[in-house]
C-alpha cells in the first residue's frame, strides 16, 4: 500500500507542479511526460528484464506515424489515433522481436539498431507518404480530445498528464505482478529461470511488445500533443534518449525514468545556455553518474528505500 | 525413475562425456563423484537440456526427454540446484519462491513444505535473496527448485563452502526428501557427506561411469575414492 501511495503522491505531485509553473514551462513538463512514458516503455525491455535495445526510436516512430498519418491524410479523430498508434508500436515491436531475440547481448543491439536504421530510411523513402525528412504539420481537427484543443497549454498538459498516469500506474501493476517477478529472474539469470520452467523466449517476446506498446502510444502523444512527426524522431538519437533517462532516473525503478526525463531536460536547457558545447556537459555528467551511481539515482536509493519497485 | 544411456555430450566441438550410462530411483540418494574435468556438472546440464546431446537416451518416467527444450524439462519433474546456487539476488525470499512455483500455480500448501524444511526461510521472507548468509541462499536454492514438485532432484555440491551447522540442514533436508521419495542425484566430493548420505555412488572419470557402487559397501579410504577423488 505504502508504495502504491507514493506513487500516486508522485502523480500528484505533478498535476499541481503543472498548474504552478508558468505555460512555457506546462509546456515543457508536457514534453518531459511524454517523453517519459517513453522511458517507461523502455524501462520494461532494458530496465527489467536486461534488453538492452538501440531499436526503440521504431517504436517510438511506428507510434506517431500510425497515428499521425491517418490524422493528416484521413482526418482520423485523436482518441482513435492514440489507440491506433498504441497499436503500431506494439506491431512493431512484436515484428522486431520475433527475429531479434533470437540474438542476445551485443548481437541483440545491432539487430535492433539495423531495423530502427530500416525504418528510418523507409520513411526517407516513401516522402510523397510520410513527409519524408521534413515531416508534417497535423491539421487542428486531429488535435481535439472530448472537445478540447490539445494544441492550447492546459488541455495539452491534462493531456500528457493522463498518458503519463495510465503507463505509470500499468507499471507499476506489472513489475509488481507474477509476470514481473518473471522478468527480473529473466534480466538476473536466463538460464536459472529457464530451469524453473520459463519460456525465455516468449515472455521477451511479451514484454518487448508491451516495451513497443507504451514508446509507440508516446509516439502517438508527442505527435497529437505538439502537432508535427517526422523522421528525425526515428533516428538512433531517439534510441538513445529513453536509455539515458533510464540510466540516469534508475533502470528497473518504476519512477526513474520520470526522474531521468527530468533531470536530463534541466541539464540540456541549463548547458545549451552556457555553450554551444552542450553535449560536452551533458555527456561528462553521464561520465560522473555511471562512475558514482552506476545504477542512476533511484537505483542508488533503492537499498535504503524498500519500497521502490 | 531417471534413466540415461550411452550419452554423448559437450560443448561444441569438445566431447565430454562418452557414452555415460546411469539411472537414479525413486527414494535413493545417487550421489556423483570424480575429479574435476570428469564430467558431473555436465551430466546434470546434458539431462536439463543445457547441453547438446550427440547421442544417447535420457528417460524419466519412460518419457524419452531428448526432443524437450530445457524449459519444458522442469514440467516433467525434473528440478536443478546448480553450484553457486544462482539466486535472483534483488528478490526477496518471498518472490523467488513465487518464481520457482509458477509452473505449478505456486501452491499455498507446497510452499508451505518448502518452510518447513527450512523454518529459517519462514524468518527472512520479505528480505533480498542477496542479503542472505551463505547457507541460507543454498536453502533457498533447494527451496526454489523444491517448488516445482520435483520426480528427479538434481543437486550440485550444494554443501560446498558451507559451515559445518548449515551442512547438517542441508543433509537432513535431502534425507526427507529422500524419505518422501524423491530420486535425489547429489554431486558430492566430501567422503564423510557422501557416506551419510548415498545409497550408491556413481564414480566418474573421462566423461564416464567407470563404476556404481551401493554406498553401504564403501568406507573411509576405499579403493575408489582413491581411485576416482584422490582421497
Amino acid at each position: 500500500m505504502k508504495t502504491w501511495a507514493a506513487h500516486l503522491a508522485v502523480l500528484a505531485l505533478l498535476l499541481a507542479a503543472g498548474f504552478l509553473l508558468s505555460p512555457y514551462h506546462m509546456t515543457n513538463l508536457a514534453r518531459i511526460l511524454v517523453l517519459a512514458t517513453f522511458a517507461m516503455g523502455y524501462n520494461l525491455a532494458f530496465g527489467y528484464t536486461g534488453l538492452l535495445s538501440l531499436g526503440h526510436a521504431l517504436f517510438f516512430a511506428a507510434g506517431m506515424y500510425a497515428a499521425g498519418l491517418p490524422i493528416w491524410h484521413a482526418g482520423l479523430a485523436a482518441l482513435p489515433a492514440l489507440g491506433l498508434g498504441l497499436a503500431g508500436g506494439a506491431f512493431a515491436a512484436l515484428a522486431v522481436g520475433v527475429l531479434a531475440l533470437r540474438t542476445a547481448g551485443v548481437s541483440f543491439m545491432i539487430v535492433t539498431l539495423m531495423f530502427a536504421q530500416a525504418g528510418y530510411l523507409t520513411l526517407l523513402y516513401f516522402n510523397a507518404t510520410t513527409g519524408g525528412d521534413e515531416g508534417f504539420a497535423l491539421p487542428a481537427t486531429g488535435r481535439r480530445l472530448f472537445g478540447a484543443d490539445l494544441s492550447t497549454d492546459v488541455p495539452r498538459f491534462l493531456a500528457a498528464w493522463a498518458i503519463f498516469a495510465v503507463t505509470f500506474l500499468a507499471t507499476l501493476a506489472l513489475v509488481r505482478s507474477r509476470f514481473g517477478r518473471v522478468m527480473v529472474a529473466l534480466r538476473e539469470n536466463e538460464d536459472r529461470a529457464r530451469m524453473l520452467g520459463i519460456n525465455p523466449f516468449t515472455t521477451k517476446l511479451g514484454v518487448l511488445t508491451l516495451s513497443g506498446a507504451a514508446s509507440g502510444l508516446a509516439g502517438a502523444a508527442y505527435a497529437i500533443l505538439f502537432g508535427y512527426a517526422g523522421a528525425s524522431f526515428a533516428t538512433i538519437q531517439y534510441s538513445i534518449l529513453p536509455m539515458l533517462y533510464v540510466l540516469l532516473g534508475g533502470a528497473g525503478t518504476v519512477a526513474g525514468p520520470l526522474l531521468g526525463a527530468i533531470l536530463m531536460f534541466m541539464l540540456i536547457e541549463a548547458a545549451t545556455e552556457v555553450t554551444s558545447a552542450w553535449m560536452f556537459l551533458v555527456g561528462a555528467a553521464l561520465v560522473i553518474l555511471v562512475l558514482f551511481a552506476p545504477k542512476g539515482i533511484l537505483g542508488a536509493l533503492r537499498t535504503r528505500l524498500r519500497g521502490l519497485p | 525413475m531417471l534413466e540415461v544411456r550411452a550419452l554423448t555430450a559437450g560443448y561444441g566441438p569438445v566431447t565430454v562425456l562418452r557414452g555415460v550410462d546411469f539411472d537414479a530411483r525413486a527414494g535413493e540418494v545417487t550421489c556423483l563423484m570424480g575429479r574435476n574435468g570428469a564430467g558431473k556438472t555436465t551430466l546434470l546440464k546434458a539431462i536439463m537440456g543445457l547441453v547438446e546431446t550427440a547421442e544417447g537416451t535420457i528417460r524419466l518416467s519412460g518419457i524419452d526427454l531428448h526432443d524437450l527444450p530445457a524449459h519444458r524439462r522442469p514440467g516433467h519433474g525434473l528440478a536443478w540446484v546448480p553450484q553457486g546456487r544462482r539466486l535472483f539476488g534483488p528478490l526477496t525470499v518471498a518472490e523467488n519462491l513465487e518464481v520457482g512455483g509458477l509452473l505449478h500455480g505456486h501452491r499455498r500448501e507446497v510452499r508451505e513444505h518448502v518452510l518447513t524444511l527450512f523454518p529459517r526461510l519462514r524468518e527472512r521472507l520479505a528480505q533480498p535473496a542477496a542479503t542472505l548468509s551463505g547457507g541460507e541462499q543454498q536453502m533457498l536454492a533447494i527451496g526454489r527448485a523444491l517448488c516445482l514438485e520435483p520426480k528427479v532432484l538434481l543437486l550440485d555440491e550444494p554443501t560446498e563452502g558451507l559451515q559445518p551447522s548449515m551442512i547438517a540442514l542441508i543433509r537432513d533436508a535431502v534425507l526427507r526428501l529422500k524419505a518422501e521419495g524423491v530420486a535425489v542425484v547429489l554431486v558430492e566430493q566430501r567422503v564423510d557427506a557422501v557416506l551419510k548420505m548415498a545409497d550408491r555412488v556413481a564414480f566418474m572419470a573421462h566423461g564416464r561411469v567407470e563404476e556404481m557402487v551401493e554406498a553401504r559397501k564403501l568406507e573411509h579410504g576405499a579403493r575408489q575414492f582413491l581411485d576416482y577423488v584422490g582421497v
